[in-house]
Order: C-alpha cells, then sequence, then structure tokens
C-alpha cells in the first residue's frame, strides 16, 4: 500500500504525522504545567514530594517526544528545519536550554551534594514550564504571522529582521500579539493539564488541602487562559493568510485561515470538539470533584493542537510564511524531503503504532496504584 | 562562490566540539553501564541472593545520576545540526534526518518508557519484568548510538545518495546503503564497545576505592567480577574492531589515516610509528622532516591499511599535490575539477530561474562531469585539504595506547579476584583505581581522532564546514558557547559532587 501512494500524499501525510508528534507533545506539557505549579499547591515536604516525583515518573515523555518531533521534521521537511532552526536561532536555543536545564533537576534535586540547592533545582523546572512552553507558543504562532527571512536559489537562509542593528534571529517574534497570546494559552492549559494530572495520579487522601489547590488551580488557570484563546482563535479566523497558487505563486489573501475551515471542515470540528473535550475535562476536576478530567482535556488538547499544526498547512497554504520574501515561504510540497526518503520513513512510521501501544502499557503498568506519600518519601524516589 | 567568515566557522565548530564532547564524557558510560545493570539484576533474579539486588539498586543509582546529564547534554545535539548548520541540514537533512528521527522511534521511547519501571518500579512491577525493564533499557540506550553512529557514518562515508541539482540537496537513493555502509558499522562496534570498556573500569574504580577502604568488600568484588569478564571480553572486541575501523579509514579517508600516522611521504611497505615527537614546524610539500625522534615497526601501516604486505599508503603530500606513479589525485586537480562543478551549477540554476532550457540542459551536463569534486571547489588552497596532524597524531596514540592496556588490567583482576586474592594486591587496587580515568581519556581521544581528523569536512569530500554554517553572527555564537560552557560545567559540577556523595554512602542505603 505505502509503495503505492504518489508523492504529494506521502508529502501530506507526514505532514500529518508530524502534527500528531507535535500534538501529542502539547498534551504531554502537563509535565511542564504541573512543574510551575510546585510552589503553588505543595506548600510541604511531603506535598512537593509528591507532586515532584509523581512528574518525575513522566518528565522523559515530553523530552522525548520534543526530540522526535525534531527528528520527524529534520527527516521529512529539511528545509523547514534549516529555515526555521537556523534563523530563528535564539528562539530555538532558548528553548533548548530550558529543556537541558529541566533534564537533571528531577534526579539532582534532592541528592545530597546537588552543589546548588533544592530551590535552584525548582527554578529550573518552573522556567522550564513557563518560558519553554510560551516559547514553543510563539514559534508555532509563526505559522500564521510569518517570519522575515529569504532563501537564495541554494535554499540557504538569511534572516533579515533587524532591531537597532541588531539582528534578532526569531526573538521578533514575541513581538506579534498573536504569538504571545497562543504562547500564554498554551502555558495555562499546560498548568491546566498538569493539575488535572496530578488530581488523577496522586494518592490525595492524606493531603486533601493539596487536592483543593489543584481543583483551584484547574480553573483558575482555565479562566486565565481563555482571553487569549479567544484572542487566538478570532485572529485566526479574520486574519489574512499566506496562499499558494497552482503555479506556486505565495500572495496574501483575506480570511484565508476561516477559508481554510470552511474547506476542510473536519479541522473546525476538530478545533471546536477539542476544545469541548477541554472544557469537560476542567469541569470534572474543578467542579465535579472527578480525578479522571485528564483524559478528556488531554484528548482536547491533542485535537487543538492537530487543528493548529494543519490548518496553516494544507488547502494552498505556506506554513512557514516569510514576510520579507513572500516567494521564500515554506510549503509542504517546498520543503519536503525526496519522494523516496517519505516512502523509507513511511515503512519506519509502521512502528510507531506499536512504540505507542508499550508507552500506554507501561504507563498503565506503573500507575495501576495512584502515587502514595510513603512512594514519594521512598529513598530512591526523587 | 559562498563567502564565509573564518571566525565563526570557527565558533560554530567550537562550539559543536565543546558540546558533542561534554555529552561524550557521559554516553559512554551510559552505553556500558545499562549492561551492567542488566547483568546484575539477572543474577539477582536467578539466585535471588538480596546482596545482588543491592549491588544492582546501587549501580543503577549511578546510572541514573549520569543518564540524566547525558539526556540533557544531548539534546542540544540534534538541534544544533539546525540552529548551526543549517546549509548542512538542508543539503542532506534528506538522508541525515532519518537516522536521526528513528532513533526518536525506536530508541528514545524505549529508554525513556522503561526508565521509569527500571528506577520506580521495584514494587510496582514483578520481578521478572523489572529485570525485562532494565534490559530493555540497555538495549533502548545501545540502539540510540546504532542511529547516530549510522549517521555519523555517513557524514564520513557519504553513500547511497546522488546530488539533485534542481533541488541543489543530496537525496537518499538507497536506505540500506546508507544503514549498512561499512564506516557505520565499524564506528558502532568499535564505540559501542568501547562505552562497554568505560563502564567496566568506573565500576573497578569505585570498587577498588572500596577495597582500598576496605569497606563494602563483598559487594565490591562481586562487583569485579562482573565488570571485569564484560571488560576484557569488550576490551579484546575494541582491538577487532578499531582494526577494522582504521581499515575503513585507510579505504576511505585517507587523508586522516595519513595524520593519524604523521605520514608525508607515502610509501610501499609503509610502517607504523608506534611513538614519536612529530615535528610541528612540518609543513605539506616542504623538505623537513616528519618526526623529530620516532620507533617504527616497518612494514606493519601497509600491512594493516590495506590488508596487503608491501602495498602502497598515500601520505599527505601524495594526496595533497597528486601522485601520478601511483594513480594518486591530488587534492590541486580535485580542487579545479570542484570549481568546475560549481560554475557549472550556478549557471544551471540561473538558466533554471530564467526557463531557458537548452543553457540549463548544457550547463549540467558539465556539471554531471564534475559533480563527484563539488565538495572541492569550495576550498580555497590545497593545503586547506588537510587536518590539524598534530591533534590527529597524538590523540590518535592516546587512545591505542591506553586501549592496548585494558585487556591486561581486566585479565589481572578478573584472575586474583577469582582466586580471592584481589584484596592482598595492594598494588593492583591503585591502578583499578585509575581505570576511569583512563577510560575517559582513551575515550575523548578516540572522538578527537574521528572528528579533528576528518576536517575540513563535513561531508567527507562533498561539503566543507565552512559551507555548512548557517550565516550568524560570531557574536551570537560566542555567546551561546559561554551559555554552554557556563550550564554545562554547572550541570556537571553537580554530577561529579552527586557521585562522589552517592560513592561515599554506598550500597547500604539500596
Amino acid at each position: 500500500m505505502i509503495s503505492n501512494l504518489d508523492y504529494v500524499t506521502l508529502q501530506q501525510l507526514w505532514w500529518v504525522i508530524c502534527s500528531v508528534v507535535g500534538a501529542l507533545f502539547l498534551f504531554l506539557t502537563f509535565v511542564q504545567g504541573g512543574q510551575t505549579l510546585l510552589w503553588q499547591v505543595a506548600k510541604s515536604e511531603t506535598e512537593s514530594a509528591l507532586v515532584v516525583n509523581s512528574l518525575g515518573r513522566k518528565w522523559e515523555l515530553p523530552f522525548t517526544t520534543l526530540v522526535l518531533f525534531g527528528g520527524a521534521l529534520f527527516a521529512s521537511f529539511p528545509k523547514f528545519y534549516s529555515t526555521s532552526f537556523g534563523g530563528a536561532y535564539w528562539v530555538w536555543i532558548l528553548i533548548l536550554f530550558t529543556f537541558i536545564i529541566q533534564a537533571v533537576s528531577y534526579e539532582y534535586r534532592k541528592k545530597p551534594g546537588n552543589v546548588w540547592g533544592t530551590k535552584t533545582y525548582e527554578l529550573f523546572m518552573f522556567i522550564n514550564g513557563s518560558v519553554g512552553v510560551l516559547l514553543i507558543g510563539t514559534a508555532i504562532g509563526t505559522f500564521y504571522t510569518g517570519s522575515a527571512f529569504s532563501l537564495n536559489n541554494m535554499n540557504h537562509v538569511t534572516w533579515q529582521y533587524t532591531m537597532g542593528g541588531i539582528n534578532l534571529r526569531g526573538l521578533e517574534a514575541a513581538f506579534s500579539l498573536f504569538n504571545i497570546s497562543l504562547g500564554l494559552f498554551l502555558v495555562f492549559n499546560a498548568r491546566v493539564l498538569g493539575a488535572l494530572y496530578l488530581l488523577n495520579n496522586l494518592d490525595l487522601g492524606s493531603v486533601a488541602a493539596m487536592e483543593q489547590r489543584l481543583r483551584k488551580a484547574v480553573w483558575t488557570n482555565f479562566i486565565c487562559s481563555l482571553p487569549f484563546l479567544l484572542y487566538v482563535v478570532v485572529a485566526i479566523l479574520l486574519m489574512k493568510g499566506f496562499n499558494v497558487d497552482d503555479e506556486g505563486v505565495v500572495s496574501m489573501v483575506s480570511f484565508k485561515y476561516f477559508l481554510n475551515f470552511l474547506a476542510l471542515p473536519h479541522l473546525l470540528v476538530m478545533l471546536l470538539g477539542g476544545l469541548a473535550l477541554v472544557i469537560w475535562g476542567v469541569l470534572l476536576g474543578a467542579h465535579k470533584g472527578s480525578f479522571r478530567g485528564i483524559w478528556p482535556a488531554g484528548l482536547g488538547t491533542v485535537l487543538v493542537g492537530l487543528c493548529v499544526l494543519c490548518l496553516p498547512a494544507f488547502n494552498g497554504t505556506a506554513f512557514y510564511p516569510s514576510t520579507f520574501d513572500l516567494q521564500s515561504s515554506l510549503t509542504i510540497y517546498n520543503a519536503s524531503s525526496s519522494e523516496y526518503t517519505l516512502r523509507v520513513m513511511t515503512y519506519v512510521a509502521l512502528a510507531v503504532p506499536f512504540v505507542l501501544l508499550y508507552v500506554a502499557y507501561l504507563w498503565k503498568q506503573m500507575d495501576s496504584q495512584k502515587l502514595s506519600t510513603q512512594d514519594a518519601m521512598d529513598h530512591e524516589a526523587y | 562562490m559562498i563567502d564565509v567568515d573564518p571566525s565563526l566557522v570557527n565558533w560554530s565548530r567550537a562550539q559543536f566540539a565543546f558540546t558533542a564532547m561534554y555529552h561524550w564524557i557521559f554516553v559512554p558510560l551510559t552505553l556500558g553501564l545499562s549492561f551492567l545493570c542488566a547483568f546484575y539484576e539477572t543474577i539477582y533474579l536467578k539466585t535471588g541472593n538480596e546482596e545482588w539486588r543491592k549491588i544492582t539498586r546501587f549501580w543503577m543509582t549511578l546510572f541514573g545520576i549520569n543518564f540524566a546529564i547525558g539526556v540533557a547534554t544531548g539534546i542540544i545535539l540534534e538541534f544544533e545540526f539546525g540552529t548551526n548548520w543549517s546549509n548542512y541540514s538542508w543539503m542532506v537533512g534528506d538522508i541525515f534526518g532519518a537516522p536521526l528521527a528513528i532513533e526518536g522511534i525506536f530508541a528514545f521511547f524505549l529508554e525513556a518508557s522503561f526508565f521509569a519501571v527500571m528506577f520506580f518500579g521495584w514494587n510496582r512491577v514483578s520481578k521478572g519484568f523489572h529485570c525485562f525493564s532494565t534490559w530493555m533499557v540497555a538495549i533502548g540506550s545501545n540502539l540510540s548510538a546504532v542511529w547516530i553512529l549510522v549517521a555519523n557514518g555517513w557524514m564520513q562515508n557519504p553513500v547511497g545518495m546522488a546530488f539533485n541539482p534542481d533541488t541543489a540537496r543530496f537525496e537518499m537513493e538507497n536506505f540500506a546503503e546508507v544503514v549498512f555502509n561499512p564506516v557505520a558499522v565499524s564506528k558502532f562496534t568499535h564505540t559501542s564497545s568501547s562505552g562497554f570498556v568505560m563502564a567496566s573500569a568506573f565500576v573497578l574504580t569505585i570498587s577498588c576505592w572500596y577495597l582500598i577502604k576496605g569497606r563494602h568488600v563483598e559487594m565490591a568484588k562481586k562487583s569485579i567480577v562482573v565488570a571485569s569478564v564484560f571488560g576484557l571480553v569488550a576490551s579484546i572486541f575494541v582491538g577487532f574492531t578499531g582494526d577494522e575501523s582504521a581499515y575503513e579509514v585507510a579505504q576511505k579517508q585517507p587523508m586522516k589515516l595519513a595524520a593519524m600516522e604523521g605520514l608525508y611521504k607515502g610509501e610501499r611497505g609503509a610502517g607504523i610509528v608506534a611513538m614519536g615527537i612529530l615535528n610541528s614546524a612540518k609543513e605539506p610539500g616542504d623538505v623537513q622532516d616528519a618526526f623529530l625522534v620516532q620507533v617504527k615497526v616497518p612494514e606493519l601501516l601497509s600491512l594493516l591499511a590495506n590488508r596487503e604486505p608491501g602495498s602502497f599508503v598515500p601520505g599527505i603530500d601524495d594526496l595533497v599535490y597528486g601522485n601520478k606513479e601511483e594513480n594518486v589525485m591530488g587534492v590541486n586537480t580535485m580542487m579545479e575539477k570542484g570549481k568546475l562543478a560549481l560554475t557549472d551549477l550556478a549557471a544551471f540554476k540561473e538558466a533554471r530561474k530564467n526557463k531557458t532550457d537548452q543553457v540549463a540542459e548544457a550547463a549540467l551536463e558539465r556539471f554531471n562531469v564534475n559533480k563527484e569534486f563539488m565538495g572541492y571547489g569550495y576550498l580555497k588552497t590545497p593545503e586547506e585539504a588537510v587536518p590539524p596532524v598534530n591533534i590527529v597524531f597524538n590523540s590518535f596514540r592516546l587512545m591505542a595506547i591506553i586501549g592496548s592496556l585494558f585487556p591486561v588490567i581486566f585479565g589481572a583482576f578478573l584472575f586474583y579476584t577469582m582466586k580471592g586474592t584481589i584484596t592482598e594486591k595492594r598494588w593492583l587496587l591503585p591502578v583499578g583505581l585509575f581505570t576511569g580515568l583512563l577510560g575517559l581519556l582513551a575515550q575523548q581521544a578516540g572522538w578527537v581522532t574521528a572528528e579533528v581528523g576528518r576536517q575540513p569536512w563535513a561531508i567527507q569530500g562533498l561539503m566543507p564546514v565552512k559551507i555548512a554554517t548557517t550565516n550568524l553572527s560570531t557574536t551570537a555564537v560566542q555567546i551561546t558557547f559561554a551559555m554552554f560552557a557556563v550550564v554545562f560545567t554547572m550541570l556537571l559540577i553537580a554530577e561529579i559532587s552527586i557521585m562522589l556523595k552517592q560513592i561515599a554512602a554506598g550500597p547500604e542505603g539500596h
């Protein structure tokens, strides 16, 4: 079957695969969101230990998914990889730094002789959960707002945005209200997911006050996310977009993403369904006394993420547009790997369901009993 | 011709080298220690002896501390290809990206998922499943090495691809050739087995410290037995894979081999310099002696490099300026052909842009004649193709000399531990104490030999490092270099400090 797929289908398939990985990453940012809640919801050593150990059993999943997201983009859309990472240098470097400092924080936080003290590692976690997710959101925002770059005839990128003679190399993305709003929405959504995950994963019997704080955090963070979410959704519906015609010529078209929704109604269903699921998860966690809100909210986040990543890529749209030179904009057709490579990678991707299956199986094995105070205070614990 | 600021190239190169060398402090230990933990736990599973459980958990704790910083320093390497080597990423992403993605799918998730069970599943899953998880982490770690070395091997010996002038990039044509590239195979076997040696040496170091202090004696002796067997087998294997690796270098990267041997004038029946001091004033093409002092084993280099006694091994001068007698084309000639290829490629791109198809066809025909030399067209002088000989020569010797000591050291420890007299051998224990450091030095020296030895190429013969660089400002790279230096060093200090505390605490707490 794979051998019969044509090049265009392979290109589209790989954008969907990358989007699925990206959307799963957004769900897994419950780890990052949970990290930012540590100082807010945990008021004692025991509570801190519970939060850190619960998240610490999952921290590698978003980390690994991010690496896979990068690897999949590198393999399937190398022009995007080289243009975005090489061009928006500072944004990506800062994102990576927040993940570097996160990677050691769980293991080192409570270990004797950790030199920099527990609070430093907790600060590292907070930075990862806040700055890291915010910057990822602003980077995704540029799929809609564009970036100032040009490509020469060898496809080498030159970043064109300067301020006071200094080339900002991607930091200018933070000047866009849309990008920042998307980033802040992701930060608050990650915090909602983090609180819902902790409610689900912890044995809260002995820490009833923390349960209340977690439920409150679900609600307040959801409320905080709403203005940014609304702004992003309205802006997407109203903004001009980067249209690509049959000849590959890029031009600005009014209401482009609204038109994309009309042309691709399943994306609209995904967005609305996803948002409804997030709201359902929030209500379960915040007001219904349920511990299962993470599942609808998590699935909702995946659907919303999938929509956000697919909307600017299909229906003749440039997914990584250049505001400096429209014709340098990247589409899934001019930025992809060769047909041969995409086909090989598609065979490889057949293993993905198997990987997801054993990840889910291990998750179930490890979480069949809720994490208790005793587990969290064990000398092997984080 | 692309004009690149040399200081930018050097800083980009320095940043990548720095981050990779830091990462390489921790990776070999992860590769080997994961298997040692699996061995210890399997013995526990078979015997049910609690002492082995304690041993497993002790080494697992050290593994976890090392693993965390290995992960932290590793994430940046994948993304640095994009941030600092974007031209490279575009030109070879079609081939190079695939192994990295496959590494993510097959290796990272295996490691990451089973890691949680390995560390926190002792009371949550059965003993058998826990042991299985430990094995999965070991296999996942080493699977990760497979794919990254497939990628690295391809850079040293680009196979299974062709240049597409329309897209101005190299594109994959044969995945099997990329995966089973002989350079990649020898790189993986050599690198992973050297990681096993490193981890065994690490266990020996800590166990010897316990024996010298008279603490945790039984645990130390048991640890030594397993580590010595593993280390002995692996270190002998490293010798064979090293020979195979050097053979591949001789066939695919003769300039690197010439630098490793400090060989300027090629010869038939070439000998190997066992020990020597290079003449630092020596330049390619001059008449000075390459060595101030040298001890040479005659004929051996020809035998090892070509599997044929008396065969010709080209030297740096032959490779740079050519040797008609031995049918060696010099870099100087390749540069001329390469410049023609680049000119024709530019003409082809221009004609395509102007939609003048006949002109484009003609330019393409001319380009195809010389395209295999395209990379040489970017060099400014033939001598630019010579890597820093001093560094490569000395690092290779450091690696080889230390490597040759390991079978003897592991053999001695195994013999005396099995005999039950290891605690009486007060002369041997201090040797064991330093094996970890020796392993670390050999690892770093090996990396330097492999990577400095292939300079100036990002992809052997096709793309010099200077063309691969992102056109950043030098200041930007200097700042990130400083950021990496500060953060990585902070983390390394913490890692060492935590390790020392855990070692001082011993296995009692486990």
